[in-house]
């Protein structure tokens, strides 16, 4: 007989935490793919810092709060919160500034709270707002994006480790952002349709590394490794509220198409506002929670001070969760009347 | 068999059987044991009070302890034999604590006491409080696990009618198949059971409900119930998904009602029994037989000859292990119950009781358990699986966080320890444990407070009476002082009546006086 008892139930089904953090890894990778075919090495040189930071912050809060390192470490999360800051940091951040944003989120956001779990708010967003409100200039940086990318390996890390300055040639606002800047100047949508940072669907380039990331979400799905609520209903509200006023005024509202198909909507969607640790707990929450974080992004990104909306939003609305898990409690069995009874 | 249009129940799994393990010989008799433990709580409810004395000779079928207070039933003697002590013994429970038995040596005859038909009227003309009783008197509890009184359970009370009689022969969880075997080998018992349950709440209609994994027994039970003629008994394969045992969930799949939350049964007109209660509902009423015996699997890949026993009501656990051929080499522990909801014993001097429905006899890496615990990251996936639908990952945080009104707010008294919700876990959570953890807690904090509100009232009734005492003191003494003031006020009418009485006399006499003169 064994010395410890245990209780039931005896038998487990096998599901594990690392399991499916490992599958939300893999499902980055067409993202992560076309992100660097556009926009050049600078994504995975942000891939790199960012996951070693991650990991050696990860590592050296838990041996401060004397937990055990490798089991914490093995749960891969912290693996997964470097690369989604990293994919939405510009391609052109300084080194520095992707530890500072990835440390940040790792020490502060994450283990100061009490590690996976306990966090409120999502880790690689708030590293994320972080950066972009004390780094704007840094942050605004992106290059622009072609296929081969226009810049050259060694003017890269010159950029990202040495401080060079990206030559104006190499370098564009996001599409978010022009528009945004177009807007402001008094022009309206039709007379932008032939600019250079429009294309098909959304934001020049843009709209591919988005298929790319829906495609992803889409496989997660397919593997049941995130449920349909989140991404449904934050692309959902966003479109919603994108059309309408697109319907009411074309010119100065782009249409729901730019808005999913521009800026961080699928990365957010499928990958960022999915984080159990911080999303509501059920079906119905999860539906209200990402409701809210597509209205709040497609208000940011109209009428903020900023480009694009998804962290802001997504830590907004981790503010609203304990609210929403509370007011949206599923009747349990027995609590509504059964509604298929049969008649004796 | 029925078209009968079957529902679902929320959440549930898809479980490996092991059922094949055990059920493939029939049931056997299991040797009678030297020494019988008989504990005197083998139910839900208040414990039975013993009736026998050390050193009394019983019969078996004599009944050695009488029930205590409504929700109690008789214990008998399940062989003849010594009593040799009444005392604390370690009992099937997962606390591994001992507690009150009877212990009888046994002489070997297994001699039945006079009368053993103790019942001889035709059940059918009998009032259903009669047969009650009757059922009571033979010390039947529900033998699926729970093992709360029959006889409750077959009074309708007040309620309006019956609709549906289940008789549950689902037996979701794996590895056990006793009630599978016995659904074999005494359909006709369990129908004969089923209509005596019948006759006492006046169902409308029965439903036996078996998964779909054991088709020999819904093709017996099928055709025992044919024979009968009677199109309102039912027999119903339902889809093999744990826990389709559930009362809850079975009545949900046949009927489509929700039995309420802190809710009964009978408040969606559905009563529920077990299939082995209803043999053993049946051999009370017709042959008069106690329950004394009932029919435990002995599995596992830890036992050489896994087995169905038809096994004496206190036969200990080692007795039943060596007649299913003892440990094998790889044996690792020991369960009562299945592997989802039973729990670990450590003695092997534990009774057999009237709910040990398995024994489950572990080999080393048989059970795929759960790895060590991490955070919980929220996921959901024990909520998709819960049965009662309830948000376990939010009753694990409030559990977690002693928060016992937030945790009732989620329900957790809705919580059937299934056990869905750890075994889907990703993080390996031991959930179930935490719910146990914060239903005691809150059992205990429910004593504490009923103890505070009791000394509470009892200050207050003491007060209140000081209070009472010194009023009345005082009204006493007010009285008092106006009596003697009252008493004061007299004398000096008396003084002034004397005084008028003494001058009248002296006007008299000086009148007199005068009219001497």
């Amino acid at each position: 007989m064994s010395g410890v008892l245990h209780s039931s139930p005896f038998i487990h089904g096998g599901n594990r935490v690392d399991r499916l953090m490992r599958q939300v890894l893999l499902a980055l990778l067409p993202g992560i793919v076309v992100a660097t075919a556009l926009m050049g090495i600078g994504v995975l040189v942000n891939l790199v810092v960012a996951s070693t930071t991650a990991l050696l912050a990860e590592w050296a809060m838990v041996r401060i709060r004397r937990r055990d390192a490798g089991a914490v470490l093995a749960d891969t999360s912290a693996l997964l919160t470097a690369v989604l800051l990293a994919l939405a940091l510009p391609a052109y951040a300084p080194w520095w500034l992707v530890v500072v944003a990835t440390g940040f989120a790792i020490v502060v956001a994450k283990q100061l709270y009490g590690g996976l779990g306990q966090n409120p708010f999502n880790p690689a967003m708030v590293g994320y707002v972080l950066a972009i409100i004390s780094f704007p200039r840094e942050m605004t940086t992106w290059p622009t994006l072609g296929f081969p990318p226009e810049v050259g390996i060694g003017q890269q890390l010159a950029i990202q480790f040495l401080g060079a300055v990206p030559p104006d040639a190499v370098t564009a606002a996001t599409p978010l952002d022009s528009v945004k800047t177009h807007l402001g100047m008094g022009e309206t949508l039709s007379e932008m349709t032939t600019a250079s940072f429009l294309g098909t669907l959304g934001g020049a380039g843009w709209e591919w590394i988005n298929l790319a990331f829906l495609a992803g979400g889409a496989w997660m799905l397919w593997r049941g490794t995130i449920r349909w609520h989140i991404p449904v209903a934050m692309l959902g509200s966003l479109a919603t509220m994108a059309l309408l006023f697109w319907m009411v005024d074309g010119d100065r509202f782009a249409s729901p198409l730019f808005h999913l198909f521009s800026g961080a909507t699928m990365l957010g969607a499928f990958f960022i506002a999915t984080d159990p640790v911080t999303a509501a707990a059920s079906p119905r929450g999860r539906l209200l929670y990402a409701a809210g974080i597509g209205i709040l992004t497609w208000l940011i990104r109209n009428f903020g001070g900023y480009p694009d909306g998804v962290a802001f939003s997504v830590l907004l609305m981790n503010m609203a969760v304990p609210a929403i898990d509370y007011y949206t409690r599923p009747p349990v069995f027995g609590e509504r009347q059964g509604d298929d009874s049969d008649v004796a | 068999m029925s078209g009968r249009r079957l529902h679902e129940f929320p959440g549930g799994l898809k479980l490996e059987g092991h059922k094949s393990l055990s059920n493939a010989h029939p049931i056997r008799r299991a040797p009678l044991s030297e020494l019988l433990v008989i504990p005197l709580q083998q139910h839900i409810g208040e414990p039975a009070e013993p009736l026998v004395k050390v050193g009394q000779k019983v019969l078996k079928g004599e009944p050695i302890a009488k029930p205590q207070g409504y929700i109690s039933v008789p214990i008998h003697a399940s062989s003849s034999g010594t009593v040799i002590a009444i005392d604390d013994h370690p009992v099937p429970h997962p606390s591994g604590l001992s507690a009150p038995c009877i212990l009888i040596k046994t002489d070997g005859d297994d001699k039945w006491c006079e009368p053993p038909r103790f019942i001889l009227d035709d059940w059918r003309e009998m009032e259903p409080s009669a047969l009650r009783n009757r059922i009571r008197e033979a010390g039947i509890v529900g033998l699926g696990g729970a093992g709360f009184p029959t006889f409750i359970k077959l009074n309708p009370g007040t309620a309006p009618a019956v609709d549906w009689l289940i008789l549950n022969g689902a037996e979701c969880e794996p590895y056990i198949t006793c009630d599978d075997l016995v659904m074999r080998e005494r359909a006709e018992q369990i129908v004969g059971g089923l209509l005596v349950m019948r006759h006492a709440l006046h169902a409308a209609r029965c439903l036996i409900g078996i998964e779909d994994n054991k088709p020999e027994a819904i093709a017996r039970l099928g055709e025992v119930v044919a024979a009968l003629g009677d199109d309102t008994i039912e027999v119903v394969p339902v889809p093999t998904r744990y826990p389709a045992g559930g009362e809850k969930q079975l009545i949900k799949v046949l009927t489509g009602r929700e039995v309420p939350s802190n809710g009964l049964p009978l408040d969606v007109r559905v009563v529920c029994h077990n299939v082995a209660t209803a043999a053993a509902v049946f051999q009370a009423v017709e042959d008069g037989r106690p329950l004394v015996s009932r029919v435990v699997t002995v599995t596992g890949h830890g036992i050489q000859d896994p087995c169905n026993l038809e096994v004496p009501i206190g036969t200990p656990v080692e007795d039943l292990l060596r007649e299913a051929g003892h440990f094998t080499d790889s044996f690792e522990r020991l369960i009562i119950g299945g592997p989802m909801m039973g729990f670990e014993i450590t003695s092997l001097r534990v009774p057999v009781i009237k709910t040990t429905n398995c024994l489950l006899a572990v080999a080393r890496d048989e059970l795929p358990g759960a790895g060590p615990q991490l955070p919980c990251i929220r996921c959901g996936a024990c909520a998709e699986t819960c049965p009662a639908r309830l948000q376990p990952q939010m009753l694990y945080w409030y559990s977690q966080a002693r928060d016992f009104d937030r945790v009732q707010d989620f329900k957790l008294f809705d919580c059937i320890e299934c056990g869905c919700c750890s075994y889907v876990c990703p993080s390996h959570i031991p959930l179930v444990h935490y719910y146990r953890y914060a239903k005691t807690e809150i059992w205990a904090r429910e004593r504490e407070r009923e103890k505070a509100d009791h000394a509470r009232r009892r200050h207050e009734f003491r007060q209140e009476r000081l209070e009472r005492e010194k009023r009345e003191r005082q009204e006493r003494l007010r009285k008092k002082q106006a009596a003697a003031k009252a008493g004061s006020d007299k004398k000096a009418e008396i003084q002034a009546a004397l005084a008028r009485v003494k001058q009248k006399k002296a006007k008299q006499a000086a009148d007199g006086e005068a009219t001497d003169k």
